[in-house]
């Protein structure tokens, strides 16, 4: 235990480092997109004189040069402040506060569902490899894979939405219904259901592929012949002997994805009219609310680190003799 | 794709009008009156969604739409933009033009209960706006004294005439702004920002951020039983197609300006729960063109630019890239405003008039056809916008004139529009009613300002031109004003500084239901104190 845990705070101890050298890349980087808020609010406006701008940059702070700006930025950073969006009024933090919940109950929840369903329908081909239910699988996850997300969105808005009435089409509730309790549970649920299988459709497809390819691999190693040999009943050969190993890279890619899961998905939150923070991300590029941008960064940044982390933590306990190493 | 979708949507409109014929009639009949009753809610599009909503401080479309509820002005304005009585019930100009004294309704109040005086007038004009608002500062800096006579009188006392003086009073123009909050304090920090304040017949009640803003009727609007609507919910939906899914499916009730993609405006016409109109942007009467940097080669040659107007169809962009919304202009004034000539300088279609130009000009053909090169920044706004990019590439491919075009998102055009790095590129812009708020800033040598977007960026100038638009914007007699710009119009027609391309039309979709939404030149951004919701 104690070997772990010098593990995990050397990590930790990396981790921070690591974010602190994103920021100040971040910092640079949406520093040399052309125009500044002040610009894009001078051409919401539909007319401008030159004191207009000027205020916007004073007020912004971005008058001051970049080195400057920069400083203010990090020392506000290492305070865990992560400043205030002059465009919508409101610190950075609270307004990523407000916009997580949705996209993590968005992302959280079409991640497990597609890295269940994927394991499963991805075990079940490799086991039936050659048959008709294999070639199904396969032939609807490639679909799924290749397919825009958009595309897929808005067909199942007008099937489901439109031609059958059966869910919403866009937003997170039923606004101004004023359900309470296990009706408003019910209420976000179904406003859920679309995006989320948009959204699962496309992980599940990666999943299904990998798992697939994978178990095919291990399946005609000597270890399950002995498995076989010995007359293990098949669920625990699939279970224990071929999916523990061949799972490896599934948590691997599954690690890479779960840093998604902050940023959200742009495309889903945009077609469905849900006020995440993919699409608090997207507004903020068009408006070059740098602050905004550089929370949403630094956010992202974080969580990427502490899934790479887990996942190699997890690596450990599916697999002993991968050891943890500082 | 797209046929797929188009193919399943024409479905659904065939089976919703079916379902409409069998309807009783009595609900699509005009002119049947209803007896206007209170209660209803109505959920409009508002998209994008607006940064903040205090009118005085952001001047944004969307923001005019949802605060032009809560804030209101002085004046509102007929389809033919004669002034009409808001928070002024009554107006007198001086015979020499330079004195407007204006008299107040007495019973308006602020949503929190304070009164709505004279001395708030005087704040809003003279302190709030011309240290926030561009457009006012431009008017009301030509005020010599801003004055309360008593509480429920104002007089404004210019230096000079000014002759759209009474158009700067329209809500957006001059939203007026309550003194006892924001007086003594940083506008833009006061943390009542959050909560707008106004006078107008619905309060902000709750802003649930990328998702909808919700208002409520103010019971104690100062018009005796308005208004008759409940509550209003702006509803933010950032896709296209989704928007124009939530008209279809009367999740919304009302979409304006750019809410639904040209491609999707004759499928939503067909719709049975839904009306159509094009009324009600007279005040803002956008006018499109290509904006053209007249310090590049070849731009900088007066037949180039002819050459160009005679190589574009108009009509053609009207019909197939606007689907029929708009007129094809003509020249700088939107014939829907006051003081529009149309005895100018014609430019049909005709490629060979065209090319007879450029001949002139010295651009012959090279060996591969080509005249000359030139650059063309497509502005960053929709799927519109870009059609016509490429079609402007290839009208002007066939005159031997070859077309590069270049993408950005909004931050990178306005940058390089507004610092004059570009060749070409599109912009459209809201005339305000008045060729002297509206028109003459993009050609007068004054306002040839770098960095300054909107500005005269196409680096335009002639001393008649800018003579003519200054003598006409300093009288407030109207036959004097024609002559001048009908002058100043000539004169730019035959010099062409941008490719006029469309007077822009907008639709305007609003359920059946809702009766009185479009009912003067501001349209949409109107206060909906007299919209109401017929109930079966």
């Amino acid at each position: 235990m104690p070997r772990i845990a010098l593990f995990i705070s050397q990590r930790l101890v990396k981790a921070v480092f690591v974010v602190l050298a994103i920021a100040v890349f971040n910092f640079f980087l949406v520093h040399a997109a052309p125009g500044d808020p002040a610009a894009v609010m001078a051409g919401e406006a539909g007319a401008a004189d030159a004191k207009f701008v000027e205020q916007l940059r004073q007020q912004f702070g971005l008058d001051r040069p970049l080195y400057e700006q920069l400083g203010t930025y990090m020392s506000k950073v290492v305070q865990a402040d992560l400043g205030y969006s002059y465009r919508q009024q409101r610190p950075v933090f609270d307004l990523l506060m407000d916009r997580l919940p949705v996209t993590l109950s968005l992302t959280l929840t079409a991640f497990v569902l597609a890295l269940l369903g994927g394991v499963a329908l991805g075990t079940l081909a490799a086991m039936r490899a050659g048959t008709w239910s294999d070639t199904a699988i396969t032939v609807v996850g490639l679909t799924a894979y290749a397919t825009p997300i958009f595309w897929i969105g808005l067909m199942l808005i007008l099937l489901f939405s439109v031609n059958l009435g059966w869910l919403p089409a866009f937003g997170t509730e039923t606004i101004g219904a004023g359900y309470t309790g296990w009706e408003a549970f019910l209420d976000k649920a179904k406003h859920l259901v679309l995006p989320v299988t948009t959204l699962g459709l496309f992980y599940m497809a990666v999943y299904t592929r990998l798992t697939r390819a994978s178990i095919l691999e291990v399946r005609d190693m000597d270890f399950v012949k002995t498995a076989r040999a010995k007359g293990l009943p098949e669920w625990r050969i699939v279970s224990v002997h071929i999916l523990r190993n061949a799972i490896l890279p599934v948590i691997t890619v599954a690690g890479f994805q779960a840093g998604h899961l902050i940023g959200g998905s742009i495309l889903i939150e945009t077609v469905f009219a849900l006020p995440g923070i993919g699409r608090l991300a997207f507004e903020a590029v068009l408006q070059r609310d740098y602050q905004v941008l550089l929370g949403i960064f630094l956010l992202t940044s974080v969580v990427v680190v502490v899934f790479n982390l887990l996942t190699d933590l997890i690596y450990s306990l599916v697999d002993p003799r991968i050891e943890v190493a500082p | 794709m797209s046929n797929r979708l188009r193919h399943f949507r024409q479905t659904l409109t065939a089976a919703a009008l079916a379902a409409a014929l069998a309807a009783p009639l009595a609900l699509t009949v005009p002119g049947v009156a209803v007896a206007q009753e209170r209660g209803g809610t109505m959920n409009i599009i508002v998209q994008p969604e607006p940064p903040i909503l205090v009118l005085g401080l952001n001047q944004q479309g969307p923001t005019q739409t949802v605060a032009g509820k809560i804030y209101q002005g002085l004046l509102t304005f007929g389809f033919d933009l004669t002034p009409q009585p808001e928070l002024a019930e009554s107006w007198e100009v001086s015979p020499d033009g330079k004195v407007y004294t204006f008299k107040l309704v007495k019973n308006a109040k602020w949503h929190d209960g304070k009164p709505f005086t004279a001395h708030d007038v005087v704040f809003s004009t003279s302190k709030f706006l011309m240290e926030t608002h561009p457009r006012a500062r431009a008017t009301f800096s030509k005020c010599e004294k801003i004055e309360a006579l008593d509480d429920y009188t104002v007089r404004f006392t210019l230096k000079e005439p000014f002759g759209p003086f009474l158009q700067a009073f329209e809500v957006s123009s001059a939203p007026m702004m309550p003194k006892h909050i924001y007086e003594g304090t940083d506008f833009k920090a006061n943390p009542a920002n959050a909560t707008p304040i106004g006078t107008g017949p619905f309060k902000f009640k709750e802003w649930n951020k990328g998702s909808y803003i919700h208002l409520v009727r103010n019971d104690e609007y100062w018009k005796a039983g308005k208004p008759y609507l409940d509550d209003i919910y702006f509803r933010v939906i950032p896709d296209a197609a989704s928007r124009a899914v939530a008209v279809e499916q009367g999740t919304v009730q009302q979409t304006q300006f750019n809410d639904i993609e040209t491609f999707d405006v004759p499928r939503l016409k067909g719709l049975p729960n839904v009306e159509m109109t094009t009324k009600g942007y007279e005040f803002f009467a956008p006018l499109s063109w290509i904006e053209i940097n007249t310090r590049n080669k070849p731009l900088d040659d007066k037949r180039f630019r002819q050459a160009m107007m005679h190589a574009i169809d108009r009509k053609f962009i009207r019909d197939k890239i606007w689907f029929g919304l708009g007129r094809p202009a003509t020249g700088p004034v939107n014939s829907v405003t006051r003081f529009h000539e149309s005895n100018v300088r014609k430019y049909d279609f005709d490629p060979k008039k065209a090319e007879a130009l450029l001949e002139e000009a010295g651009y012959k053909k090279g060996s591969d056809g080509t005249r000359a090169k030139v650059r063309l920044l497509v502005m960053p706004y929709g799927e519109t916008w870009t059609r016509l990019g490429e079609y402007v590439k290839q009208a002007m491919k066939r005159v031997g004139v070859d077309v590069t075009l270049e993408t950005t998102d909004a931050a990178g055009w306005v940058n390089r529009v507004s610092n004059w790095d570009y060749d070409l590129s599109f912009n459209f812009v809201y005339q305000y009613g008045d060729p002297a708020l509206g028109v003459s800033r993009t050609y007068i040598s004054d306002n040839i300002r770098k960095g300054v977007m909107f500005s005269n960026t196409m680096g335009y100038s002639n001393p008649e031109v800018d003579q003519l638009f200054a003598q006409a914007a300093q009288t407030n007699k109207d036959e004097e004003r024609r002559q001048l710009y009908s002058a100043a119009q000539k004169i730019l027609v035959e010099d062409v500084p941008v490719a006029w391309l469309l007077e822009m039309e907008f639709p305007t979709f609003v359920d059946k239901r809702f009766k009185n939404a479009v009912t003067t030149a501001i349209g949409v951004n109107e206060s909906y104190d007299s919209v109401y919701m017929v109930k079966k």
